[in-house]
């Protein structure tokens, strides 16, 4: 199983680390992309990275709720402080990115992060 | 040991909240992690579920032994009309800012029978809902 390090996913996608920054070493395992926070909520493995465009708050709480290490905020937006806080209380790596979702998937896709399904 | 939540309605900025309480609790009893995720999934959605329907907000009572996770969920909100409907994958009544919230597509009730080894809702039209989410330790 192909394994990527979060400090080089937020390199291949010219993203910024905003949370998180104390787990920012990990590993992640697998990718999955959603704008439902439902179906993140349906996934049972680790080690996941999330990329999303929704960015709001229950996007962060979602990643808590499901285990999520490490989150993908796409298309340029920006998360709020109150997000960042979260994010940080529940040690989870934020990194926002001007690539939208298709990009950001394309480019993990083809460096070798394996999808869930 | 029992534990009881206040759930406010329309305020999606704290929904959630709740949940990340009991997961913690869990956390600090040691529960397998696999039974607290599963756990806090269930609730969450049942706390969405609150946020998103229930005029007035609701309670979250969580009542936690050596053998199981009893966590209810209890709202005044306008209920359920179809049960059976409101469990297929796919059926919302969710508003256009649930939607835009990342939530909506009627994923939450299979989620919670999904993630709950017992599942009860009761429900009526004006009468409110409680979900009862029952987890074996």
């Amino acid at each position: 199983m192909k394994h990527m390090k979060i400090t080089n996913i937020a390199s291949l996608l010219g993203g910024d680390i905003v949370s998180g920054k104390t787990q920012q070493e990990n590993h992640i395992s697998f990718g999955f992309a959603a704008d439902l926070l439902s179906d993140v909520l349906t996934l049972d493995v680790e080690g996941v990275l999330f990329i999303t465009g929704l960015c709001t708050l229950q996007t962060i709480r979602t990643a808590e709720v499901a285990e999520i290490d490490c989150i993908v905020i796409a298309r340029g937006k920006k998360v709020s402080p109150a997000m960042v806080e979260l994010a940080n209380r529940n040690g989870i790596v934020v990194i926002e990115t001007e690539c939208s979702v298709y990009k950001a998937s394309g480019i993990l896709y083809e460096a070798g992060l394996k999808p869930i399904y | 040991m029992k534990f009881e939540f206040d759930i406010a309605d329309g305020d999606f900025a704290k929904a959630g909240t709740s949940s990340s309480q009991v997961k913690h609790i869990l956390k600090q009893l040691n529960v397998d992690t696999k039974i607290i995720k599963k756990t806090t999934v269930a609730i969450y959605e049942a706390e969405v579920n609150v946020v998103a329907h229930a005029v007035g907000g609701g309670k979250l009572l969580a009542d936690i032994n050596l053998e199981r996770i009893v966590v209810e969920v209890a709202d005044l909100g306008p209920g359920i009309a179809d049960i059976p409907q409101a469990m297929v994958e796919g059926f919302s009544t969710a508003s256009p800012e649930v939607i835009s919230m990342g939530f909506g597509a009627g994923m939450g009730l299979p989620n919670m029978r999904k993630n709950a080894d017992k599942l009860e809702i009761i429900s009526g039209v004006d009468e409110g809902t409680r979900v009862v989410i029952t987890n074996y330790i």
